[in-house]
Order: structure tokens, then sequence, then C-alpha cells
């Protein structure tokens, strides 16, 4: 989308009943380093691409607890998303020093879109620029939500966002139906191979990507690097023996479709995204 | 024109002791398990102890509707502790927060006699007593409730240093160990029973080490 004279605030229209600030706030979120959420029938894994400003520094948090039940990964502005998630631990308090239960994922993101529909309609305040991927496990049982600037909220069985997310989402669209099944230390594979999709070609060493997982009898919580590291040992094998076992033929396939994705990947919006030499 | 008294209370006395009582890499606190009004007996099995965090373990006698909002607040404030500082509350930081808590309700109590009991940073025993407006004091042992008044001349004897103008001169007081510490608690309760009618059923000892936290009941005469 081009500059235009109907895009300065947030509270004027364009003639094709478009709000084009809330736009852009979602553009924002395509820019941040991925997020990845799955869930099964009993577990939710979230898991993110480690980025740092430079070699110096150390890498931004994505993932954080809101409780024992529920946790959130972000994408874009993270200083938005971290504002949002000390809301959600407030409320996620309050409701369980009410009510004293645990507050249900549903309400809380309802909660969460109601907010971020307001900064839609003032004109004094701006979208927030955070997309959430909200995992929590409830009384009806495990979910995922996806929260937008915009104000509207999905549910959703998988889902990837920010920069290079579509990759991820190509290999969740393939493998969507085995999840709710899936065992906990699959469901872990399955986040991990999907943040592998959005580092095209990069090698994925546990350093680089952020898991986390809650479950039933399972309070929140992150899986440890080296835990990461043997579950990327299984399927990331030396270049020499790339040929060997059932896994490397998971490892061969991505690889594959890998090369081919960088030619879809202009979706994100920044033409910056240059594809990695195979 | 004498003053108009209001003719309903806001508070009630649930009776019941509390006792607390520091090591050197342990504490051992307990209460005993009735619940009362008046001269009746609302309950032979109510838990005044109250786990708070890893390290802090609070026990309240007094109004228990009030210790029960108290305890809630305080487990909400730990909670926003944990997700700002990543790591749990320490005993002594616990101990200024409920102090801090009683008294901003200065002007309408808490109607909570605590003792707080817990490891320190360097993982020594310590006890924390405190009145109901929060008032508090880090003591090496403590009591509270309705046996109080028998329970804490006893430990004082059995506890406390002796003066040192004291001829011939003596030993500042052996530390306790865990066993004799417990063994002590039973003693004083078994005690306090006998006297107070508001003390009886069933003692609750909760014993908190680095490791972890161990329960021992020990049953009470009933009358």
């Amino acid at each position: 989308m081009f500059r235009n004279q109907y895009d300065t605030d947030v509270t004027t229209w364009s003639p094709t009943g478009r709000l084009f600030q809330v736009e852009y706030a979602m553009e924002a979120v395509k820019q941040g380093s991925a997020a990845i959420g799955l869930r099964s029938r009993s577990h939710v894994v979230l898991a993110c691409v480690n980025k740092a400003q430079s070699e110096l520094s150390s890498h931004q948090r994505k993932i954080f607890k809101v409780d024992d039940h529920i946790g959130v990964a972000i994408a874009g502005l993270t200083a938005d998303g971290r504002v949002l998630s000390r809301y959600m631990r407030s409320e996620s308090i309050n409701h369980s020093f009410t009510y004293e239960s645990p507050l249900p994922v549903g309400r809380l993101v309802v909660h969460l879109a109601d907010k971020a529909q307001v900064c839609t309609q003032r004109s004094w305040k701006r979208p927030y620029g955070v997309g959430l991927l909200v995992g929590g496990l409830d009384e009806s049982g495990a979910h995922l939500y996806y929260n937008c600037p915009s104000g509207n909220y999905f549910e959703y069985q998988a889902f990837a966002i920010g920069s290079r997310s579509q990759a991820a989402k190509t290999y969740l669209e393939r493998r969507f139906e085995s999840f709710g099944d899936s065992s906990r230390e699959d469901l872990i594979k399955d986040a991990i191979l999907a943040v592998r999709e959005t580092l095209q070609g990069e090698t994925l060493k546990s350093s680089l990507c952020t898991v986390a997982i809650l479950g039933v009898d399972e309070p929140f919580h992150f899986v440890d690097q080296e835990a990461i590291q043997k579950v990327i040992d299984t399927f990331e094998k030396v270049p020499e023996e790339e040929e060997e076992e059932g896994e490397g033929e998971a490892g061969e396939g991505e690889a594959v479709a890998a090369a081919a994705a960088p030619a879809e990947q202009g979706g994100g919006g920044a033409g910056d995204v240059a594809p990695m030499e195979m | 024109m004498t003053k108009q008294h209001a003719n309903w209370s806001p508070y009630d006395n649930n009776g019941g002791t509390c006792v607390a009582i520091a090591g050197s890499d342990y504490c051992v606190i307990a209460a005993d398990t009735r619940m009362s009004t008046g001269y009746s007996i609302l309950s032979r099995d109510y838990s005044k102890i109250h786990k708070l965090a890893d390290r802090a373990v609070l026990s309240s006698s007094g109004f228990q509707a009030d210790v029960k909002a108290l305890q809630k607040v305080l487990k909400s404030r730990h909670l926003i502790y944990q997700h700002q500082h990543n790591k749990q509350m320490s005993c002594p930081a616990m101990a200024q927060l409920l102090s801090n808590t009683l008294y901003f309700k200065r002007f309408f109590p808490y109607y909570a006699f605590n003792v707080l009991g817990g490891l320190d940073e360097e993982g020594k025993g310590c006890v924390f007593t405190y009145d109901a407006v929060g008032s508090y004091e880090r003591v090496g042992y403590g009591a509270q409730g309705s046996g109080s008044t028998l329970i804490m001349p006893f430990l004082d004897n059995q506890l406390k240093s002796p003066s040192p103008l004291l001829l011939p001169k003596q030993d500042s007081n052996t530390p306790l160990s865990e066993a004799e510490a417990v063994d002590l608690v039973k003693t004083v309760f078994a005690s306090a029973t006998e006297r107070d009618i508001y003390t009886g059923d069933r003692l609750e000892i909760m014993i908190l080490k680095a490791d972890g936290i161990k329960t021992e009941l020990m049953d009470l005469r009933k009358d």
C-alpha cells in the first residue's frame, strides 16, 4: 500500500472503507521476528526466533508467562507486547482473586481485543503494534488465539506470525490435522521444525529459538536449551549424513520446500527479505 | 452526653494459637486446628497455616475472615513479584510486604495476629512477629493467639539466652536441633490446650527447610 491522504489519523476512514493506520500497525507485526503457536488436545506450544540487535546484545524476550495456564508469544513492537503482557497478568491475577479459579483463555482474549479496539477509535491514541499468540488451557481444553492490532481475534489449531512466517504456516498447514492427538514431544518437535522453516536455510541451533509449553498437569514453563538441542539433533544431521534415516526424509523435504519458498516471501510487505543462497 | 456505640461489631475472634521457632537451617511453624466463635466450636479441622512462598509461611490467629482476605492479597502480590523479578520472594521481603499491607488498613485493621516463619537469604531460619497494624520485629521464636500468654513465658525460659550479667558466666544458648524444636512445640501446645479453651483438637506443624516443606500432625485434647 502506498502513502495517501487518508492515512494520517487512525480516526479517518478511506473512501474504500479502510483504516490505514490500523493496517500499518498490522504491517509492524509482519516486520517482527517470527513467533509460532500450535496446540493438541492437551498441550499448547509457543516458539519464537531469537533476534538480537547486534552480536553484542542479548535477544529480546518474546514469550511471556501470563499465568500457570496461559502463555503469550508476541511479534512486532516488543515494548507494546510487554505492556500488554503486564495487562494480561494483572487481569489473570484479579480474576483468580475474585473467583478463586483460573481465568478462561477465551475471556482474556476478548479483554485484549476490546483494549486494542479502543486504540482504533481514539484520535489521541495509536493502535498497538504487536500481534499476540495467546496459548492457554481451561475447562474447555487447550486453546490458541491470535490477537491482532485491529482488535480482531481468531482461534487456531496452529499459527505463525512475523517475518518469514509464511514458510512456517505452509509447514503447519501440511501437518495441523495430526496435532490434536500429538504427544507433547511431537508437538515440541513440530514447533521447532516450524521455526526452522522461517530461518530459510540458516542452520538451526538451540540458541536461535525459544520454546515454551503448557498443558494438562504441566504449568507454563520454558523448555530448556539442552532439551531443544536434543530435538534439533534428531533431524538436523551433519551435512554428509543428509541421506540417512526416516527423519532425514523430513529434513530433506523441508530443505527443498524452503528453497522454493523464497519466491513467495515477498508477502511480508518489506522487499528487503533477501532469499538465502542454498 | 455519652458517645453512642455500635451494637454490631465487624470483627469476631475465632481463637487458636500460632507458634514459630527459627533454627540454624530450618524453621518450625505450628498452629492448632480449632476454629471457634464465642463458646462454640466452628471446626476442629481448620488450618491456620498458609504457605505464601517457597521460603515464607504465614500463621495467623484472630478473625479468620480477615486472615483469609489478607492471605489472598499477599498471594496476589507475590505473583506480581514473581512476574517482575523472575524469582520467589525471600522471607524478609515478604515480612516487609506483610507489614505494609497491614498498615495500609491502619484505620480499619485486619484483625489478624500474625507469625511469619521461613528462611532468610542466607538459608538461616527466621521468624517475624506482628501486631494487628503491621509493627514487626525479627525474633528467634514467637507465639500469637489465645494461648500465647501461656506459651511465650515458657519459650522464653527455654530459648532466651541468659542475661550477660549472670554469675557464673553462662554460654549463650546452644543451637536447637530440628527434632528438639518440634518436640518443644508439641510440649507447649499440649500444655496450652490444658488451660486455654480455644486451643485444642489437632496440632499442625510445618517444618521449612531449604529442600522443601514437611508437615506433621498431632492430636490434642478435644475438650
